[in-house]
């Protein structure tokens, strides 16, 4: 299945049932997969919108009904919906917002790019918050953290980010679903705005004008940020063992890399992988633990170094960082980066 | 075994099908797949290519740095890859649409003149699938049977004459290299 298609039916299947977007390359089959199946499922809405302003605004309204609800779009247009994603943010909305991110800034091309990691990982609107970001690195796993993510935003009351990019969208593998959720054996919410017929109204609002109020809020989505840190950092490691130089890659760059590294080790070189999943919130202590055993680190990115601050925060000084990315949409083969990493390992005598 | 496989050419020659197809049958034969296809915004007539993956074990990388075959369906697509291709590697070239050869002397050639042949069908619109024929006669990535069934599984449930045209030009292809 194509990556899009794959986000699409895993959000059904997580019990999805409000899909509200604006097209844009590269993540037209999303719109186009959810068009035709949400008109299939019972309750199913789908939605083209005016703009993706207005689709981001559905999401809020579908979710502080009760409904679980998507939507998903490429770098421009999560710029747009970044008004939305703060509001989801400060009425402690669930909610998953895709990105199958593409070249810039500004409109930029239709290439693959890891570009808006910032925009992603640092709340990307205004105001005091955190997303949830995922980032998947094959279709497999596109379908499951789309999956997750839906639980991931009704637990925390937080919108999810998937992160993902050109290529894992137009990029086809074959999948293992996961299996369709009940709608009705979903947890109860006890926050949604669906009529107060025989309860206390309830009211959900983002205005909060005084500023001790404010502050209480501020404090509370604290909690709630340092809970996810605790409880919800992914990441994955391979070729560990007993390697002297430690890739950081996140998403389609860690699937390259991994491919460059499989070369160097055919020629005996000790190089291993860290690949952070959730990059917020970030694993921090991972990459700080690897320090006790590895003291150089090379971060790979398609981009011009945005994770790099990530791993330079986590490391405090302990180890060497070295980067190398490419931006605007340009995708290196595995020989390409191979050979980068490898002059990098013999500079350093580590072989 | 990781077999790496580049289609290339005009967006409208069918060269994301081609690859699409390859890695269903792969996928058939229960083989680790993956298929990368990277086209232009534009749809018809932009430069189209996709790479296929086939493996009997986890994909690392499905972006291909040295492929082993590359199928190429017009000359822009011959002059961009003919140098990635691995020594010792082969090519299929549509001889109908590509005059020049390429120089390296390292690599196995394969001429299919696939626009000619389709010119003997009912259908012509196939020249892709002729190429595919081709291709998995001389590679054996997969098997004749389970091409059959891939594009059985594609085009059949569409209009079974699409099927059918199909079928007879991945023979064709596959006849018409000895």
């Amino acid at each position: 299945m194509r990556g899009n298609h794959v986000v699409a039916e895993a959000a059904v299947r997580a019990g999805c049932r409000f899909y509200f977007g604006y097209p844009i390359t590269p993540q037209n089959e999303v719109p186009e997969y959810m068009s035709e199946r949400l008109s299939k499922v019972e309750g199913g809405v789908f939605i083209q919108a005016e703009s993706e302003v207005a689709s981001i605004h559905m999401v809020i309204g579908a979710s502080m009904a009760g409904g679980r609800v998507m939507t998903s779009s490429s770098g421009p247009g999560i710029s747009l919906k970044q008004e939305g994603i703060s509001f989801l943010s400060a009425l402690e909305l669930p909610a998953v917002i895709v990105n199958m991110s593409r070249g810039g800034p500004g409109l930029g091309n239709i290439a693959p790019s890891q570009s808006d990691y910032f925009q992603a990982t640092r709340g990307g609107g205004h105001g005091d918050y955190r997303n949830i970001v995922l980032a998947p690195n094959s279709c497999q796993e596109l379908a499951n953290l789309t999956y997750e993510a839906f639980n991931l935003a009704d637990k925390y009351r937080t919108p999810v980010i998937i992160l993902g990019d050109g290529m894992l969208g137009q990029m086809m593998e074959p999948v293992e679903l996961p299996p369709e959720v009940q709608i009705k054996k979903l947890p109860h919410k006890d926050w949604t705005l669906t009529g107060a017929k025989g309860r206390p109204s309830r009211f959900i609002r983002s205005l909060i004008l005084d500023p001790f109020e404010e502050e209480e809020h501020n404090w509370k989505l604290m909690r709630k940020y340092e809970r996810i840190i605790k409880d919800e950092t992914r990441w994955e490691t391979s070729f560990m063992d007993d390697a002297k130089l430690v890739v950081v890659a996140f998403g389609i760059a860690a699937r390259i890399a991994k491919g460059a590294i499989k070369r160097m080790r055919e020629e005996g070189q000790k190089v291993g992988l860290i690949r952070p999943i959730s990059l917020w919130p970030f694993p921090q202590k991972a990459i700080k633990e690897l320090t006790k055993k590895v003291k150089h680190f090379f971060v790979f990115e398609m981009n011009m170094g945005q994770m790099l601050e990530d791993v330079k925060l986590a490391l405090e000084g302990n180890g060497e960082v070295h980067f190398y990315g490419r931006p605007g949409g340009i995708i290196l083969t595995p020989l390409e980066i191979s050979r980068v990493i490898s002059s990098y390992y013999y500079q350093k005598r580590l072989g | 075994m990781v077999i790496k496989t580049i289609f290339s050419g005009f967006g409208g020659q069918g060269v994301i099908m081609m690859g699409y197809l390859l890695a269903t049958a792969g996928m058939y034969e229960e083989k680790h797949v993956t298929c990368l296809p990277s086209y232009g915004a534009e749809v018809r007539g932009g430069t189209a290519n996709c790479t296929v993956v086939i493996s009997s074990e986890e994909i690392a990388s499905p972006v291909a740095s040295e492929p082993e075959y590359a199928v190429l369906m017009n000359n822009p697509s011959l002059f961009r890859f003919q140098n990635q291709v691995q020594s010792g590697g082969t090519i299929f070239l549509n001889s109908s649409m590509i005059e020049s050869r390429p120089i390296r002397g390292d690599l196995e050639i394969y001429e299919i003149p696939a626009n000619d042949l389709a010119k003997q069908l009912p259908n012509n619109k196939v020249s892709n699938i002729i190429m595919l024929g081709a291709f998995i006669k001389k590679t054996e990535v997969v098997s004749l049977d389970t091409m059959t069934h891939a594009l059985r599984e594609t085009f059949g449930h569409k209009n079974p004459t699409i099927f059918k045209s199909n079928k007879t030009a991945l023979l064709l292809g596959y006849d018409y290299l000895k």
